[in-house]
């Protein structure tokens, strides 16, 4: 076996800011005021608030040393299932510091806010052509908003038909965030389930389809990593009663190139630019969540919506418009997270046609090699071609009482960042992995073969498993404590 | 391309394995009449050099030149960003992670946010801030759900006119499906919220204020509290300048219930309006209802220190349709930036610099004055404030942006149309008294 990434090494213990605090420093140097001070009337001041008070390098270490506690896809292979953790390219980065982008005033005003505004309407051309829809708005600031926004455009389309619906069919391998999107606009959510192949039976949509019913969320490729195969003939099931059909666009890693969801008789779809478009995740954000529509859906579209005026010989020019009668309205405060949509206008530009399609062809491949190679070392409930991701679980383990979890923390000693673990709900104790196209066969290889090493570990020392993670700076953390005696401030 | 690892032998061993004939095959499950024909019509691949070119010609296509005077803020402020911030942000082990679901292995990123949650509690004078959402607007959507979810025999939630009025068509897009309104509460001539029009209203759930409010000035929250508790509704404020707190009492003191805020202005550059950064903050009694992550300190095994994610039973990977939000991803790295800079400038430096705002604010209105502007409110203010332009001045406003570089106030009349010839300014900690000068002897 070739040698793991993960081993010990030094790292340093860091307290908390206040616990470096000493009266009298500062970390900033203040100019010296060139006006006359004006004090605010007493009534209206308090204290200054009780922050810190640090020299510049106690903040730098501060910072530097808790990075170093931190696993990143920049530290090693990071197969987060239905996340698409993804190198994220420097140049991005580079691109959106650019002074004329990250200096920008929202409210600077169109003529001089061209180059932003351009950037924004080809972004959204392109993933136009990329998810196969005719619109785009870029306005919802991550995955979960999109899909509010989208859900928000199911209500506002059926208030204007004149008859609202009360109930939206979501599969049972949906994402938390679909019916908690759904909630949100007062649907209640029918769950149904998947078939025995994983995917969902048109039948099965089919039997609870009715005119009540404001259409059907649907992830496709599913979070089992299959494609849903029937997703044609499902959309038409909803299209006859008048439904709608949202796709949840979080594995659109698969198959870019591929399908073009707006071809299958999806009629929403969001995606998240910071799983597909590479932005990096930023330790739970910030994201981006464009939703791209049918024609039909454009009117409800949020505001502002960007327009170009083709003038000709001149330069074309870009322009917000908010006169729309039917839109759901205003989803964020500006126009969404700008500085995420340049990282992800980079990405595409890097990669081109050919590039994206490759990307999705080798996510795949990736995934179905590591499915071949480890289906005798863990179960796998599906047995079928995957997609970008693969489910196993933890029953060949079960004997030796060894769980999911104590496998994904001996990964970590391995040197890996686990797999999303225990979703979908559909599969007991889920572990789920999605190696994305960025990894090399070495690095999978290396995976595949921790993953063997600890199952062999798990009939031969189960307890180093019980006692793992044994090299991080911390071990297990007690949860039910921390749940049950809050303490969320310092 | 440079990110894609594969060679052809790769290819070839790795198909061997999955036992498919050509990466073609990988698709099989996929029915042929749904594949896509043909490539994506999108543009060809750039090399970095020239994607180097075409993204800095789009860049200095806006006009954020390097020495760019920006006399304007209404949700999106120019403050100094001291340079140990984005170097310390760059760190890619911050960046490049996920969400902090193993906890053993993220670390940075827990204590980071708990120290994050710390610093805004003590910011806004709260018990708990939130692990942080994705802006004020968004932020104080989910408060006025909080009240409409809990005073169930009301259905309104009251908001006065002069919070953001894109905050205010966001909480509209947010509760409107659910059945509930949103009632607007007008404003006084003197520029603040009219109180006595919210004691007369009824069946309101909550009631929101933004302080410094749309037009700069600082409201009452002592008076808005009492009328709120006199009808037993939870009181929400918000603000967009989040260093206005660097000298104002804050929310908590004034008996705030909930607190959504903008905290672009701790370090995150404006970005054309995004990313900023939502804050959260509320009451212990409310701790249950809150939206989004919230991080907690614990013990491990072996009886260290460390942080979880804490109270997920709240959230929607959880309770799915009955989660009190739907929020997952929300805006940790800018979050993080925000804890960074209020630990470089700390207690000393964040009363100075809101000092300095304040000052020069007071100064710019001033020279405005002498320049031929009227001062249109008497309310005190922090960093912004509206005054009434002479006649011509829209056109020397435009013609100021190209000559000089240099944005004059923001025109309200778009946002209240009784407010013609009225203009919004703001003058930071970074503009310096020759800019102030210079600006007034040009609109002159």
């Amino acid at each position: 076996m070739n040698k793991q990434p993960g081993t010990k090494g030094l790292i340093f213990n860091e307290p908390q800011l206040w616990e470096k605090s000493r009266e009298g420093r500062c970390a900033v140097s203040i100019p010296k005021t060139q006006v006359k001070r004006t004090l605010l009337d007493p009534s209206l001041t308090g204290d200054a608030p009780e922050l810190p008070q640090l020299y510049e390098l106690d903040v730098v270490r501060h910072y530097t040393r808790l990075s170093q506690w931190n696993f990143g896809v920049d530290s090693g292979m990071y197969p987060l299932g239905s996340c698409t953790m993804k190198y994220n390219p420097k140049t991005n980065e580079v691109q959106a510091a650019r002074q004329g982008f990250a200096s920008a005033h929202p409210l600077a005003g169109e003529e001089f806010s061209q180059g932003a505004l351009k950037l924004m309407y080809d972004l959204e051309q392109a993933l136009g052509e990329i998810t196969g829809f005719p619109a785009v708005t870029l306005q919802p600031a991550a995955g979960a908003h999109g899909e509010l926004a989208g859900i928000l455009m199911f209500h506002a389309y059926h208030e204007k038909k004149g008859k609202q619906r009360s109930k939206i069919i979501i599969p049972d391998t949906a994402h938390g965030t679909n019916p908690a999107s759904a909630s949100l606009c007062g649907y209640a959510s029918v769950s149904v389930k998947s078939g025995e192949k994983g995917i969902l039976e048109p039948e099965a949509v089919a039997a609870i389809m009715d005119e009540d019913t404001a259409g059907i969320m649907i992830t496709n490729p599913n979070t089992l990593g299959l494609f849903e195969e029937n997703i044609k003939e499902i959309c038409e099931i909803v299209h006859a009663k008048g439904g709608l059909v949202y796709g949840d666009g979080a594995n659109m890693n698969a198959i870019m190139g591929i399908v073009k969801p707006g071809d299958l008789g999806i009629d929403v779809l969001h995606l998240n630019l910071h799983k597909t478009f590479s932005t990096p995740h930023g330790g739970g954000g910030p994201g981006c969540g464009t939703v791209s529509v049918v024609k039909e859906l454009i009117p409800f579209l949020p505001v502002p919506r960007i327009e170009k005026n083709r003038t000709g010989k001149q330069l074309d020019t870009y322009k917000f418009v908010t006169d729309c009668p039917d839109t759901i309205g205003r989803m964020h405060t500006f126009y969404g997270h700008f500085g995420v949509m340049v990282r992800a206008w980079a990405y595409i530009l890097s990669m081109g046609p050919k590039g994206l399609k490759d990307a999705s062809t080798l996510a795949v491949l990736n995934a179905n090699y590591i499915k071949e190679s480890l289906k005798g070392t863990l179960n796998l409930p599906y047995d079928r071609p995957c997609m970008h991701e693969c489910v196993f679980n933890d029953k060949f383990q079960q004997e030796h009482h060894i769980t999911t979890m104590d496998m994904a923390k001996r990964l970590l000693d391995y040197g890996f960042h686990p797999p999303t673990v225990y979703f979908p709900l559909v599969v007991d104790a889920a572990f789920m992995v999605e190696p994305t196209e960025t990894e090399s066969k070495e690095n999978i290889d290396q995976f595949i073969d921790a993953v063997k090493a600890i199952a062999a570990e798990a009939r031969e020392n189960p307890e180093l498993l019980k006692k793992a993670p044994l090299l991080t700076k911390v071990t297990r953390l007690d949860e039910v404590a921390a749940a049950r005696k809050p303490c969320l401030r310092g | 391309m440079r990110y894609l690892p594969h060679t052809q032998e790769d290819i070839d061993q790795m198909l061997a394995k999955t036992g498919h004939a050509s990466l073609d095959d990988l698709f099989e499950t996929i029915p042929d009449a749904l594949k896509t024909k043909g490539p994506l019509n999108i543009p060809e691949a750039l090399s970095e050099w020239d994607l180097d070119a075409y993204m800095e010609a789009l860049a200095s296509a806006n006009i954020a030149c390097k020495n760019y005077k920006c006399f304007i803020g209404a949700g999106s402020y120019d403050h100094f960003i001291p340079s140990i911030v984005p170097y310390l942000i760059s760190r890619s082990e911050f960046a490049t992670a996920y969400t902090p679901y193993q906890p053993e292995v993220s670390q940075g990123t827990l204590q980071g946010i708990y120290e994050f949650q710390t610093m805004i509690t003590e910011l806004l004078g709260m018990d708990i801030a939130t692990a942080s959402h994705y802006d004020c607007g968004t932020a104080l959507a989910e408060c006025a759900l909080i009240a409409l979810r809990k005073n169930k025999n009301a259905n309104k939630i009251a908001v006065s006119s002069l919070v953001h009025p894109s905050h205010r068509q966001i909480i509209k897009t947010y509760i409107t499906p659910s059945g509930y309104e949103m009632v607007e509460i007008p404003r006084t001539s003197a520029g603040l919220t009219d109180t006595a029009a919210l004691e007369a209203m009824d069946g309101i759930a909550g009631v929101a204020i933004q302080s410094p409010n749309f037009l700069g000035n600082i409201e009452d929250l002592g008076a808005v509290k009492a009328i709120a508790e006199a009808k037993n509704i939870l009181f929400i404020t918000s603000f967009t300048e989040s260093l206005a707190y660097g000298l104002l009492k804050n929310p908590g003191s004034c008996g705030a219930d909930l607190v959504a805020g903008e905290g672009q202005s701790l370090g995150i550059a404006k970005t054309f309006g995004g990313p900023g950064l939502g804050l959260l903050a509320g009451t212990k009694k409310l701790m249950r209802t809150l939206p989004g992550r919230l991080i907690g300190r614990t013990k491990d095994a072996n009886g260290d220190d460390g942080y979880v994610l804490t109270l997920a039973t709240r959230e929607q990977h959880i309770k799915r349709g009955k989660a009190s939000s739907n929020i997952c991803s929300n805006n940790g790295l800018n979050a993080m930036i925000a804890a960074m800079y209020l630990a470089t400038v700390g207690k000393i430096g964040i009363r100075e610099i809101a000092q300095q705002n304040h000052d020069n604010a007071v100064y710019l209105k001033e020279v405005l004055g002498k320049a031929g502007f009227e001062s249109v409110f008497d309310a005190p203010f922090f960093n912004e404030f509206v005054v009434k332009a002479p006649e011509g001045f829209s056109q020397k406003r435009a013609d100021l942006i190209r000559s000089h570089c240099i944005f004059a106030g923001i025109d309200l009349e778009p946002y209240y149309p009784e407010l013609k010839d009225h203009y919004l300014f703001c003058a930071t900690e970074k503009v310096s008294k020759n800019d102030m000068d210079q600006l007034a002897k040009e609109v002159q």
